[in-house]
């Protein structure tokens, strides 16, 4: 069963319609159906590029959280072969907010790793909805640690609401944990590549996202805060998170012309949870130019290729 | 026109404010004690009694650390001002200016270059009195400056921390002064200069989360608030009363976060004592 957003109603009306005909037609062998059907799958596709063409960034905001977008998991099965998952920080315990080990991309040894929200009520409750507590981010660190030390490119997929806020991970040191990933990143002699491919929440997200390439999916949003919480701070209202996610500039878009990111995506028509499989694919192939693109890099030329990139930012606005 | 329009009243009030402040009495927070003005100032804004730390500004600060109060300011980089063209109840613009008018500098931070019990050193320090001390691109590239600095002088670089977080009116901007700070402290770690960071009330969101969890040495004022997420937003996550003393400077020595709670008092003389260990400078002689 496909879910609809409130936006798609005129999708999902002329979508219902192609359905009923096809039922129909299942029972008479009618021609003149035929035509209608190809009609309306005509018209529907067309609403659906048009509406997907001038998402507002609240919009892309519902997109990115889609319950049937594509996850870390469902990138990690599709582009990452022999993946073996690692687990625990070595220090405390296993956080499965964030899912990382090795595999092969394409052939070529890496390391990989990203946030994974769950699936069914089940698994979210597993991953904790993608929200790391200091565990995920020290085992991010442990990983990276190691893909430095084996000459592995470091793949990071970003998908979260923000790092954990509850009592246990503040009394971990879950800043201090954020903060000594995001040092790890930097400090790295290999290539990394991130991509944005829902949410990308906060310093929980930097803590994974510090790259030479970091890359979002069309409909993906990256931001300081959530429109809500934005909201209710700035507005005293959560209600105004429309607002909150128009003005603070949140899209692949917006990010793209700021200077922040590296590259967008391109989602195919109806976002990414339309057709998983395609939207995977192309994330893949952007990954591997990316790796291309830092592929004769030297480890200190890597690192100051990093650090440059990120004090560039904000520089010539 | 009457003469109640043109009376010169303004002036007197000035003339008499200089003489007089404001707040001639200090009520604490903590014990609702009064206290009196001249007293508190004296106690470097430790209110006697109960040891309570008030903030101050970055000025006093630095006041407070160097040696005859005396110091170099760091010129410090201009930034773009509102890229984003942000408005909320407010437009960002306004609140820029409101709060330069109020602190009399141009954004949360300060930094300054001269000596601390001898030793020269580089002095950052976020002013929480400007939007909260909120890190944006201008107190991201002063910090980075503050580092520079250091690096280019060859001292420590001591930061005192003091902020609610990001500057959400630069949304994405102020998220990336996160990696953009951490870039200045991994040049302070290549060349082997110390970095010791101290925390102060209140210390929260990106700039825990950041360069201000990442100091080689962490000292914290007594009673100063620290940590990721602000206590209100855990409450509504968990939806239960926080314990007492929650991320409070002591809790967090507890859970080895930060190496040591020191008084006001003597922080600039153990600043100059790590300082003076990690440089190796010889022992001043009994």
């Amino acid at each position: 069963m496909r879910s609809y957003l409130d936006f798609e109603k005129p999708v999902a009306e002329l979508e219902a319609k192609v359905e009923e005909l096809r039922a129909l037609g299942e029972n008479r062998d009618a021609v003149s159906i035929a035509d209608d059907i190809s009609r309306l799958e005509t018209k529907a596709g067309e609403a659906l590029k048009d509406l997907y063409g001038k998402l507002t960034p609240w919009q892309k905001t519902l997109v990115a959280r889609h319950p049937q977008r594509p996850h870390f998991v469902d990138y990690c099965a599709g582009l990452i072969t022999e993946f073996t998952p690692l687990a625990g920080d070595r220090k405390f315990a296993e956080d499965e907010a964030i899912v990382g080990g090795f595999g092969r991309f394409r052939g070529q040894a890496v390391c990989v790793l990203g946030q994974e929200k769950g699936a069914s009520t089940e698994t979210r409750i597993r991953h904790n909805f993608g929200m790391a507590r200091p565990e995920g981010y020290r085992k991010a660190v442990r990983l990276m640690e190691m893909a430095d030390r084996f000459g592995l490119p470091v793949l990071s997929f970003v998908d979260t609401a923000g790092a954990y806020p509850g009592i246990e991970a503040e009394e971990r040191g879950q800043a201090e944990a954020i903060a000594r990933s995001t040092e790890m990143q930097l400090s790295l002699g290999v290539p990394n590549v991130s991509l944005v491919i829902g949410e990308g929440g906060s310093g929980g997200a930097i803590a994974i996202a510090t790259a030479n390439k970091v890359l979002m999916l069309e409909h993906a949003i990256y931001s300081v805060i959530s429109p809500e919480g934005a909201a209710s701070i700035l507005w005293r209202d959560s209600a105004r998170a429309q607002d909150a996610a128009t003005n603070m500039k949140i899209t692949a878009q917006d990010l793209m012309r700021l200077g922040i990111i590296d590259g967008i995506v391109v989602e195919p028509t109806g976002g990414a949870h339309r057709e998983p499989q395609a939207a995977i694919k192309a994330a893949g192939d952007a990954i591997e130019e990316a790796l291309n693109d830092l592929g004769n890099m030297g480890p200190a030329e890597l690192r100051d290729h990093r650090a440059e990139k990120f004090l560039a930012i904000g520089r010539k606005l | 026109m009457n003469w109640i329009s043109e009376v010169v009243r303004p002036k007197i009030k000035t003339l008499f404010k200089r003489e007089t402040p404001d707040n001639l009495w200090i009520k604490c927070p903590d014990t609702g004690q009064v206290v009196f003005h001249k007293d508190v100032e004296a106690n470097q804004w430790v209110i006697p009694g109960s040891n309570h730390h008030m903030r101050i500004s970055a000025t006093q600060r630095l006041g407070l650390m160097f040696d005859g109060g005396t110091w170099t300011d760091v010129t410090l980089p201009e930034v773009a001002v509102d890229p984003l063209k942000f408005r909320d109840e407010k437009r960002y613009v306004d609140r820029l200016k409101d709060a330069r008018a109020k602190t009399g500098q141009p954004d949360a931070f300060r930094v300054g270059f001269g000596e601390v019990e001898s030793i020269a050193m580089t002095v950052a320090v976020q002013d929480f009195g400007f939007m909260g001390g909120s890190l944006g691109m201008a107190a991201g590239e002063a910090f980075v400056k503050g580092a520079m600095t250091a690096l280019e002088k060859q001292t420590p670089y001591i930061l005192f921390a003091g902020s609610g977080g990001a500057r959400m009116q630069e949304g994405i901007l102020s998220l990336m002064q996160m990696p953009r700070t951490i870039v200045g402290i991994r040049r302070l770690r290549e060349a082997r200069l110390p970095y010791i960071v101290v925390l102060t009330n209140p210390t929260t969101g990106g700039v825990t989360a950041s360069y201000a969890m990442l100091g080689d040495v962490h000292i914290a004022e007594p009673g100063a608030l620290i940590g990721f997420a602000g206590p209100r937003v855990i409450e509504q996550t968990i939806r239960e009363k926080l314990p007492d003393g929650f991320q409070r400077a002591e809790y967090l020595k507890d859970h080895g976060m930060v190496d040591m709670v020191v008084h006001r008092h003597d922080i600039k003389a153990t600043v100059a004592r790590l300082a003076g260990l990690f440089t190796k400078r010889p022992a001043i002689a009994a």
